[in-house]
C-alpha cells in the first residue's frame, strides 16, 4: 500500500496540520518507507488473538462520580494565548 | 565543608553516600546544591542537557532541607539535587516537552511523580532537554537543540556523540555529574537506551507503578516514568519515592511498593536467568555479543542458572510499536490547537488557526508520527493496521508470560550499538527507529526493565546490559541488575564531567 499525495493531504486535513505542496514529495517518501517496513506484520498469524489495548494488566479502578476539583478559572486560563473574561477567545466562528 | 568529605568531590557522590553525608552534617544541602549548580553553569553550555535551570528555587529548597536536617528530620531524599525531564509538569516552572508548541507553557500544577520526590525532600536543579514529545532516540528532534553525550570516542575525539533519547538531557546531566539523579520516561526505550549510551543506570518500572498524572502524554498505554542515577541502588532509592498508587491516574497500580534498595543486595543465587535467542540481530556490534556472554558468565559465577529461551515475536515489536505509539500520539496531541495553552499562530478562521498553529509548533518527527497515527486510525485502515498491531502486541505479551513461567528474569543487551554521532542514522526514519529493537518489547508488554553499564567498546564508549523482569517484580530486576553491576565494576568516567 502506498500513500499518494492526495491521501497525505486528506490525512493532514483530518489531523489539522497545514502541509505545503512543496513538502508532499518528501513526506510521501518518508511515510511510505515507514508503512512499507510496518507491512511485515502481515506475516504474523493473529487468528483468534484478542487485541491488547494496554499494558495495565488489571481492572481499571472506579471512583465516586462526584466533583473533586475546580473553581479556579484564573489558574485554568493562565496559559490561554487569548482570553475574554473567563473564556478562551478564538477568531469569530459564527457570523 | 568539613572532615572526610573533602577527599571526594561532592558532585561525584552517589545519592546513598550524599544522604549519609548530609545526615552526618559533613556538608550542607546548600553546599551540595551549589556544587551541582556550578557544574551546570560550567558545562551546560557544552552539553545543552537543561532547557531550564532553576537555581534560585533549588537554593531555597536546599535551605529548607538544611533546616529540616538540623532538626533531625530526614525524608528519603532530603537535600538531594535532581534533574526533571521537561515532560513532567512542574508548578510555576515552564514545561516544554522539548516542543516549540509548548514553549510558553507554565503548568499551574505539579506532576504526581515530581510531587512525590518533593514530598521526600528532593531539590530540583532544572528541567532537562529531550526529543520533542519524547519522540526520538538521539535527542536530535528537540526544539531546543540537540543534547551532547559527555563521552568521547577514543579514536575520533572530535565527533560529537548523541546521548540517546528521548530522555537524553537527563542521561547526559547525570553522567556528567550535573545532578545526582533524574526522572525520565520510557515509551519505546527512552530511559534505557540513553542510560546505556551515557554509561549510567536507567530503570523502567512496570506499567502502572509510577503515575502518569501530570506527565505530558505521548502514547498513554506505553508511557512509563522512571529514574536515572549512577548506581543501581540510587535508582532503587529514587523509584521508591516516585512509585505508588495515584487515584488521579486510572491505570496506576494499587499495589505495595517493595524496598527496592534492599533488593539490590539480594544476589542471584538459585535464580533462573533467561537468554532470549531472538535478541541477536544482524549488524549488532561484536563487542555487545561478547559483553552479553560475559554478563551471563558473571551471573553463573554468582550462582544463577542460565537458560536459553525464545521470545518468538520479538522482530514484530517495533513495527507494532510504530502503529500503536503514533496512533495514541495523534489522539493525545490533538489538544495542541492554539486555543487553551501553548503556541498560537493566527489564521483566517478557527480551522486555519488550528492548522497553522500545529504546522508551526510541531517539528518534522512529530508531524510524521501524527500523520502515520491519523492514517492507521482512519476509516478503512483501522483493522488492517491498528487492530492487527494490537493483536501482535498481545502475542508479544504472551511471549514474555511464557518465558516468565520458566525463568525469574531475562538478560540481554540494551541497544544494538554504542552512542553514535550527531547526524548519523538521520537519513531514514526507520534506521533511527531500530535503535529501540531490544527495548520496545518490554514497553509493549509493560514489564519492568533496567539498563546497567557493564563495559566499554573498542572506542572507549559505554555499553549497557538490560535485565527484564515479571510484572511488578522490580525487586528481582534490581537484584539481578546490582549483581551485574558488582561483577562489572564499571568505573570508567566520561570525558566531560564536573571536576574533570
Amino acid at each position: 500500500m502506498s500513500l499518494e499525495p492526495a491521501t497525505i493531504r486528506r490525512i493532514a486535513a483530518l489531523a489539522r496540520l497545514r502541509v505545503e505542496d512543496a513538502e508532499l514529495p518528501v513526506l510521501a517518501a518518508e511515510l511510505n518507507g515507514i508503512l512499507g517496513w510496518i507491512e511485515q506484520l502481515n506475516e504474523v498469524n493473529v487468528d483468534g488473538i484478542e487485541p491488547l489495548t494496554g499494558a495495565a494488566q488489571m481492572a481499571l479502578k472506579m471512583r465516586e462520580d462526584v466533583v473533586t476539583d475546580g473553581g479556579y478559572p484564573d489558574k485554568v486560563l493562565a496559559n490561554a494565548p487569548e482570553r475574554a473574561g473567563d473564556f478562551y477567545a478564538v477568531p469569530k466562528v459564527v457570523e | 565543608m568539613a572532615g572526610s568529605s573533602t577527599a571526594i568531590s561532592l558532585t561525584d557522590l552517589t545519592i546513598a553516600a550524599a544522604r549519609d553525608g548530609l545526615r552526618a552534617r559533613h556538608f550542607t544541602a546548600r553546599e551540595l546544591t551549589e556544587a551541582h549548580l556550578a557544574a551546570i553553569a560550567r558545562l551546560n553550555p557544552r552539553l545543552n542537557a537543561f532547557i531550564t535551570v532553576t537555581g534560585d528555587r533549588a537554593l531555597t529548597q536546599a535551605d529548607a532541607a538544611d533546616t529540616a536536617l538540623s532538626r533531625g528530620d530526614f525524608a528519603p531524599l532530603t537535600g538531594i539535587p535532581l534533574a526533571i525531564k521537561d515532560l513532567f509538569c512542574t508548578e510555576g516552572v515552564r514545561t516544554t516537552a522539548g516542543s516549540h508548541i509548548l514553549s510558553p507553557f507554565v503548568p499551574p500544577y505539579e506532576s504526581t511523580v515530581s510531587a512525590n520526590l518533593l514530598r521526600d525532600g528532593a531539590i530540583f536543579v532544572g528541567k532537562t532537554n529531550m526529543d520533542e514529545f519524547a519522540m526520538g532516540s538521539s535527542n536530535m528532534t528537540s526544539a531546543f537543540g540537540p543534547v551532547v553525550n559527555p563521552w568521547k570516542r577514543r579514536q575520533d575525539a572530535d565527533a560529537v556523540l548523541v546521548p540517546g533519547g528521548s530522555s537524553g538531557g537527563s542521561a547526559s546531566a547525570v553522567s556528567a555529574r550535573l545532578a545526582m539523579g533524574a526522572t525520565g520516561t520510557d515509551t519505546g526505550g527512552s530511559i534505557r537506551q540513553p542510560a546505556a549510551f551515557c554509561g549510567i543506570v536507567g530503570m523502567k518500572p512496570t506499567y502502572g507503578r509510577c503515575s502518569r498524572w501530570g506527565v505530558v502524554a505521548f502514547a498513554s498505554s506505553l508511557d512509563h516514568p522512571g529514574p536515572f542515577a549512577r548506581t543501581t541502588e540510587d535508582c532503587a532509592i529514587l523509584l521508591g519515592s516516585m512509585a505508588g498508587h495515584d487515584p488521579k491516574d486510572s491505570t496506576s497500580a494499587d499495589l505495595p511498593v517493595a524496598d527496592y534498595a534492599a533488593a539490590c543486595g539480594r544476589g542471584v543465587k538459585g535464580m533462573r536467568i533467561g537468554v532470549p535467542r531472538e535478541y541477536r540481530v544482524d549488524g549488532m556490534q561484536g563487542e555487545i555479543e561478547t559483553l552479553w556472554q560475559q554478563g551471563l558468565a558473571w551471573l553463573r559465577d554468582a550462582g544463577a542458572e542460565i537458560v536459553d529461551i525464545s521470545l518468538p515475536h520479538t522482530k514484530y515489536a517495533l513495527p507494532a510499536y510504530y502503529i500503536v505509539a503514533p496512533a495514541e500520539a495523534s489522539s493525545n496531541l490533538a489538544r495542541y490547537d492554539g486555543v487553551r495553552f501553548g503556541l498560537r499562530e493566527n489564521g483566517t478562521d478557527l480551522r486555519d488557526l488550528y492548522e497553522r498553529t500545529r504546522a508551526a509548533g510541531f517539528g518534522a518527527e512529530v508531524r510524521r508520527r501524527i500523520l502515520i497515527g491519523t492514517y492507521v486510525l482512519s476509516a478503512g485502515y483501522y483493522d488492517a493496521y491498528y487492530l492487527r498491531a494490537q493483536k501482535v502486541r498481545a502475542l508479544i505479551l504472551r511471549d514474555f508470560t511464557d518465558a516468565f513461567a520458566q525463568v525469574d528474569a531475562l538478560v540481554a543487551p540494551t541497544a544494538p550499538s554504542a552512542a553514535f554521532a550527531q547526524g548519523e542514522n538521520m537519513d531514514d526514519p526507520v534506521q533511527m527507529y531500530l535503535n529501540d529493537v531490544f527495548t520496545g518489547p518490554a514497553d509493549l508488554a509493560g514489564v519492568p526493565a533496567i539498563s546497567v553499564p557493564a563495559g566499554l567498546d573498542a572506542n572507549g564508549l559505554p555499553l549497557g546490559l538490560q535485565v527484564i523482569g515479571k510484572p511488578f517484580d522490580e525487586a528481582t530486576v534490581f537484584a539481578v541488575g546490582a549483581a551485574l553491576e558488582r561483577a562489572a565494576g564499571f568505573d570508567a568516567l566520561p570525558q566531560i564531567r564536573a571536576g574533570a
